[in-house]
Formats: C-alpha cells, structure tokens, sequence
C-alpha cells in the first residue's frame, strides 16, 4: 500500500514537472476550517465554479460575505477580483461597499466592480472575465432567477474557469437551489453572535452549509470569518444559543443519501 | 445651400411618392406677420423672394403650396450634410441657417485640383437632390459672399478683394439694420464700402462690421471652429463599390488598424481615443468611437474593441445601401512606452487593463469601476466608484486591524431606505425596528457613532447622523442611523437603514 501512494505520489509529481498538472499549491486553497477542509480534500478548488445561495431572504448580506471570503481564500497576491453584478440586485441588497471589502481583509484597489443590466449581461462578462489571467476571483452576482443561469452555463463557467485557473464564485440571492455542474455549492444563513462580553459581537458570523460536494461529504459549520488573517476559524466562544450547531457527521450521511 | 428647407421637403415628397407640381414657399413668423422663410425654384421664376410677406405672395400667385418652416429639422439636416462633407475635409463648420464651410487647405489635390474638388462636390450634393451655390475662397467670409452672388468663382490667394468688388453690400452677411443703414448712406456694393475709412465705419456700425469687412476682402482671417475636434491621425479607405458584409467590415478597420498603428509607432505614441466614421453610400455617416484606459495601438486589439462595441450597439451599424468610405481616426495620443495607468507592469496586469477596455466598449466606461478613497467622514462619499479606465493607480491606506469588529457594512444602499424604530428613549439605540414589511428584534446594538454632515460644503443645512451597529435576533447585521439629533435639530428625527454587515 505504501509503494502504492508512494508511488502515484512520483506519478503526480512529474505530472506536475511537465505542466500537466497543477501543483496542489496553485489547485487549492485551504479555507482554515479543519473540518470544511477535510471534506474538501484539503481546501477550495481554484479554477473551479462554486455556488454561494443565500439560504433565506434577508440573508444576502451574509451569502456576498461569505462569498467575499472565499474569493479572499482563492486570490492569491496580485491578482485580481472581479465582482459583477446585475443593477436590481443592487436596489434589493446594496451596492458593495469599498470600507465593508476593506473591513473583511480585503484590498479595495484590487477589487473591479462591473454593473451589467440583465442576467445575459452577466453571464457573458463572466465568460471574458475567467478568460482573463489577470484575474484571481469572479464574483458573479445575478438576481432571482434568470433563465440562463441553468446546467449548461455552469458547466460552461467551470470549463473557463479552468482553463487560466481563475475560480468563479456564483453567488445566487432570492433563489432555490437547481442541479448545476459547481464543484461545491454553499448555503449561507446568518448567524447570531454568541452571547457573552458585550462589546464583542459582530464579527462576520457564518451558519454555512456545504450542500453539495462533487468529491467528497457534505457539511454544516459556524464558521467565522478571521478579518485579520483572512482564514475561517471556529469562533472562540461556545455557541449555546439555539442556533444549528455543528453537526458536520449528521449532514454528511444526509449528504450522502442526498446525492446517490 | 440657398433651398435648403424646400429641397428637405421636396425629397421626402419625392421618397413618399407625394406629387405637387404647384410653387412651393416656406413660411415663418417675423415681428408678427408670416413672411417666406425659403422659397423653391418655381417660385421663385414667378418672383418670390425670401422676405416677402405671404399675403402679397399669395395674391400674386394663389395656386401655392405653403409650409410651416421648421427651423430643427433644417438645423439637423445641415449637420447630416456636415457630417457627410467630412470625406472631404476633416475641418466642417456649420454656417447658419443653410451654409457650411470646408477648410480644404492642402486636401485639394487629393480630388485633382481645386476646380475638380468643387465640381466633384457640386455633383455629389446635387445629385441628392440640393440645390448647392459654391465658392472657394482664401477666406471663409470671402466665400461666403461669392457663393451667394458669383456661384462657382475660385479666387487665387489676394485677389478677394478684387472679386468681391463688385457685389452688393447684402452679400457681406451683415445684420439686416446694417445693411439698410448702409442702402440709405448710398454704399450699394462692397467696392464703395472698402474705399471708407475704417473708423467712420467702426463708429458708426461697430468694430465687428469691420472686422467682417476686411475678412471679405481678404485682408484679415477668421478662422472656422471645426464641428468636431480633428484627429491626431487618421487612416481611411474608399471602395468604388459599397460594402455591406460585416467581414469586409472587420477586415477594413484590421487594416485601417495597422496603418494607424504604423504612423503611431514611428512617434512612439498609442491614442486612448479611437473613432471611426462609416460614410454611407446615401449620404448617411455614423460614428463610432472606443476609448481605452492606456494608450493602444495594436490592431488586433483595436479591431477586437471594435467589434465589441459593434455587437452591443442598441442603434446596430446599418450599411443601408453599403459603406462607400470608412475612415478610423485616432485622437488623445500620448506615449505608449510608459504604462499611461499604475498597474504593475507585467503581463497578466496587462489582461486585467485589456479587460476592463473590452467590458468598456461592451457595456459602456461608467459600468466597469473601482473604488475610490477620498478624504471625507460621509460614509457614501468615503469610498466611490470611478470609471476604471479613467482610474489612476492608489494605495488605500492598510488601517491596522488588530481584532476589530468591522465597524462598515458590506453592503450599502446608494439610497437609504426609511424604517419605523421603537426606542425605548427618543435618543437612545432601536429595540425594534419595521423595515421591507418585516419585523425585526434588536438582540445587540451598540453606537451611536455620530457623523455630522460637511457644513463647509452646502448651504443647507444636513442633519447630524447617529449611525447604531444592530444585529438581530435572526443574526442579520444591520447599519441604522437617526437622521437628526432629538430635540436638538429636530423633534422626530427619521431613521434609515443605510447598510447591512456580512
């Protein structure tokens, strides 16, 4: 068995030597959460389409933060980010603000924002975007629930998403969930802070649930975002409110019937 | 143009297939009476002339057909001739009501010659049915005059006052009391009025009439302001048989391109401006411009840029009856070595900078932004977004975080929407708040943090902002803000949600 591994791990390297393959550096970026990233095989898919939905209305402001943070997890220095969103999205949950990107970790002068009219808009700007090398992360932001936005554009999304290794984040508001070829996609409620010093809420507190996975088990965390560090974490204090606790292993087997 | 709004009508007439043999007059309201604005050529064989009112026109002639003149039209006539004449010369000025002027210094030898030039455009205006009094001249008030009583005349450099001589003293354009008084002191051509002094003259018409006087005569110049500014460089190409097919389009403005690029390459400059004129074979001419964030001068990527303006175009590029000439001009040039914007300068920031010009030309330069920092406390105003392509580069200021709670929403309303608050105290943080038909309970709250607006800036007066961090018991995190001290400014302040936190 250890020939074996050690064997495919010779294979990979010289996969990785003659540019066939990426390293796994430049594949992956690891969220920070111990147990989201074993689920995911040791982080997030660079160069791949993930879906973000807000997991109810009035939880948008949660879902762009924490598409936000997987877009900070991915770029790596000196690229880019992309953020393109549709004008009624907009009116419904608020421009993206220079001082709250600031606030999360992120640098503003990095950030492009493109204001497309209509979903088709989007979508064909998301194409050229992932086109583009320059580029680390697309945020794509449409709302509701536009046509075109079905199985055959996301696998078309992941296919350029792969080719310069720029990962496209789909963040979906005031939408249900509809199958898609993402390679993971994200349920996103706000959550509450836990109670305690009282000077200490706020900060930007995930419920996230991982509800689709294409090589690996699904999830369910609280997971906080570090603004300083740019990493999730497991927020410090317990959680006793009655807020959906961490049941990662219950989630999975539902996961998992879920999927076969 | 001497029957510019008779012939407007006339050839819709004849595209409608409408048939009115009678006299055709134009007529318009001066000081109270309707007099002829215009008059066509049948009428005026029977003695019309503009000025004459129209109740002596219609005894003299009843059988007329009259119409309101309709001074915007004619105006916006003119301008599609002007735009049309731009083959000719890029430098076009409008002369109201009815004439242009073409500045064609050294472009005459490009149509074989002066003589040839005017005929070439004689015929070309006449065949779309205008009738058209031309003259070419060393001064454009010279050729004005001559157009209008010597149609035709090409006067050699110096000899305007010579050829103007002998025209009456209307020919100069003057106001029409100037003329009158000039009638009435018996100065009935140009030749008597060149011999005055030119103080009496200025005394007594003022320094401007004088002015146009040595104009026409030659002896002073003025110059014309172009309709549109002139380009830095320009490459065209004229087809003896129209194009329609969009390859052929592509295809020329490759070429016309790499022409450009050619010319800009020996001066070591790119242009951030490119513009390309599509003259339609009927007359029509559209423009079309991109603009890029640095200088350019590839082809491939101006044609590229092209093509993606063409494709998002609301108003699509009509060949109608095909493209006779297509012309690109480049304008804004500057130096192309140094990068014109603060991108680091390696190749994958050169994608970014090629981006954000292709999502320009597609979905026009306000939509493709980024963040501005200004020095300012007002929340909206603190971060805005600028066009990315007019963006010069900035450093935001790395604000040590040390463990903060973010104290800015992610999100922000570009107009803050009104919610109902119950207080426990008129000056204290929400307990509840109505905001979207939904209900919401404040678990945490800290603030206020209190923002007053810039009094140095407006002359009204902005209430004071007391701005709360809410979150709710579902978790959502809100910004509100009080507009309005209690009691102080105001006796029920308002309050808004003006952001909402991830």
């Amino acid at each position: 068995m250890e020939e074996i591994s050690r064997k495919l791990a010779v294979l990979r390297a010289s996969l990785v030597q003659h540019g066939l393959e990426r390293p796994a550096t430049e594949r992956i970026a690891p969220l920070g959460y111990p147990a989201a990233d074993i689920c995911l095989k040791g982080g997030l898919a660079r160069g791949a389409l993930h879906e973000v939905f807000a997991g109810a209305a009035g939880h948008e402001a949660a879902a762009s933060g924490f598409a936000l943070a997987l877009a900070a997890r991915v770029l790596s220095k000196h690229k880019w980010l992309l953020w393109i969103r549709q004008d009624f999205s907009a009116l419904e949950a608020g421009e993206i603000y220079g001082g709250g990107l600031l606030e999360l970790g992120l640098d503003p002068a990095r950030v492009l924002m493109l204001r497309v009219p209509d979903a088709e808009g989007a979508l064909r700007a998301a194409g050229d975007a992932l086109d583009c090398k320059g580029l680390g992360a697309v945020v794509i932001e449409p709302w509701g629930e536009p046509r075109i936005f079905d199985l055959v554009a996301s696998r078309r999304l992941t296919l350029a998403a792969g080719k310069h290794n720029v990962t496209a984040i789909l963040l979906r508001m005031n939408v249900e969930p509809a199958p898609s070829a993402a390679e993971t996609r994200w349920l996103i409620h706000a959550a509450a802070s836990p109670p305690g010093d009282e000077d200490d809420w706020g900060k930007p507190l995930f419920d996230a649930e991982l509800a689709r996975n294409r090589h690996g088990p699904l999830g369910r965390w609280m997971m906080e975002w570090d603004c300083d560090d740019r990493v999730f974490k497991k927020t410090h204090r317990r959680v006793v409110v009655a807020a959906p606790a961490d049941r990662s292993a219950q989630a999975a087997l539902d996961g998992a019937r879920a999927q076969g | 143009m001497p029957r510019l709004p008779t012939d407007r009508l006339k050839r819709r007439w004849t595209a409608r297939g409408r048939k009115d043999d009678r006299p055709l007059v134009i007529a318009g309201k001066t000081g109270g009476a309707l007099t002829l604005t215009a008059v066509d050529r049948k009428a005026a064989t029977l003695g019309l002339v503009p000025g004459k009112a129209l109740a002596d026109s219609r005894a003299m002639i009843p059988d007329l057909a009259v119409i309101r003149a309709n001074e915007t039209s004619d105006a916006k006539l003119l301008a599609g001739i002007a735009d049309w004449c731009e083959r000719y010369t890029p430098l076009v000025a409008l002369d109201p009501p009815h004439g242009l002027f073409l500045d064609v210094t050294g472009v005459t030898h490009l149509f074989g010659g002066e003589a040839a030039m005017l005929a070439e455009i004689r015929h070309a205006i006449t065949a779309q049915g205008f009738a058209v009094r031309l003259a070419l001249a060393g001064t454009s008030a010279a050729a004005r005059a001559l157009s209008q009583y010597a149609d035709g005349t090409i006067v050699m450099p110096g000899a305007e006052a010579g050829a103007v001589a002998g025209l009456p003293v209307e020919a100069l354009g003057a106001d029409h009391s100037i003329v009158h008084a000039l009638r009435r002191a018996g100065l009935k051509t140009i030749a008597q009025l060149a011999g005055r002094q030119r103080h009496e003259l200025a005394a007594r018409f003022g320094s401007a009439f004088v002015t146009l006087l040595d104009c026409t005569l030659g002896k002073a110049e003025a110059p014309i302001s172009p309709r549109t500014p002139v380009p830095d460089c320009r490459a065209e190409r004229s087809f003896a048989e129209p194009v329609v097919t969009q390859d052929v389009i592509a295809a020329t403005i490759l070429s016309l391109a790499a022409s450009l690029a050619a010319v800009l390459e020996k001066r070591g400059e790119g242009a951030r401006r490119i513009e390309a004129c599509f003259f339609r074979a009927d007359g029509q001419m559209r423009r079309i411009a991109i603009e890029t964030g640095q200088a350019v001068r590839d082809p491939k990527i101006v044609e590229r840029l092209f093509r993606e303006k063409l494709a998002a175009l609301s108003d699509p590029l009509d060949p109608g009856f095909g493209f006779d000439l297509i012309r690109l001009g480049a304008s804004c040039t500057q130096g192309c070595q140094a990068p014109a914007t603060g991108f680091d300068t390696n190749a994958s920031d050169q994608d970014v900078v090629f981006l954000i010009d292709k999502l320009a030309a597609r979905f026009g330069a306000h939509r493709i932004a980024r963040f501005l920092r200004q020095d300012t406390h007002i929340p909206e105003a603190e971060f805005v977004t600028v066009p990315a392509q007019d963006m010069p580069a900035q450093k935001m200021k790395d604000s040590a975080r040390d463990g903060k709670i973010p104290q800015r929403p992610l999100r922000l309303f570009a107009r803050p929407e009104p919610i109902e608050v119950t207080a426990e105290i008129p000056a204290g943080p929400p307990l509840r708040f109505r905001w979207r038909r939904a209900q919401h309970a404040v678990a945490c709250a800290e603030g206020p943090e209190r923002i007053a607006m810039e009094w140095w800036r407006t002359q009204e007066h902005q209430p004071t902002r007391d701005y709360y961090r809410i979150e709710d018991e579902d978790g959502r995190r809100f910004w509100l803000y009080r507009d309005g001290l209690y009691a102080r400014e105001m006796e029920h302040p308002r309050w808004y949600v003006h952001g909402l936190f991830a």
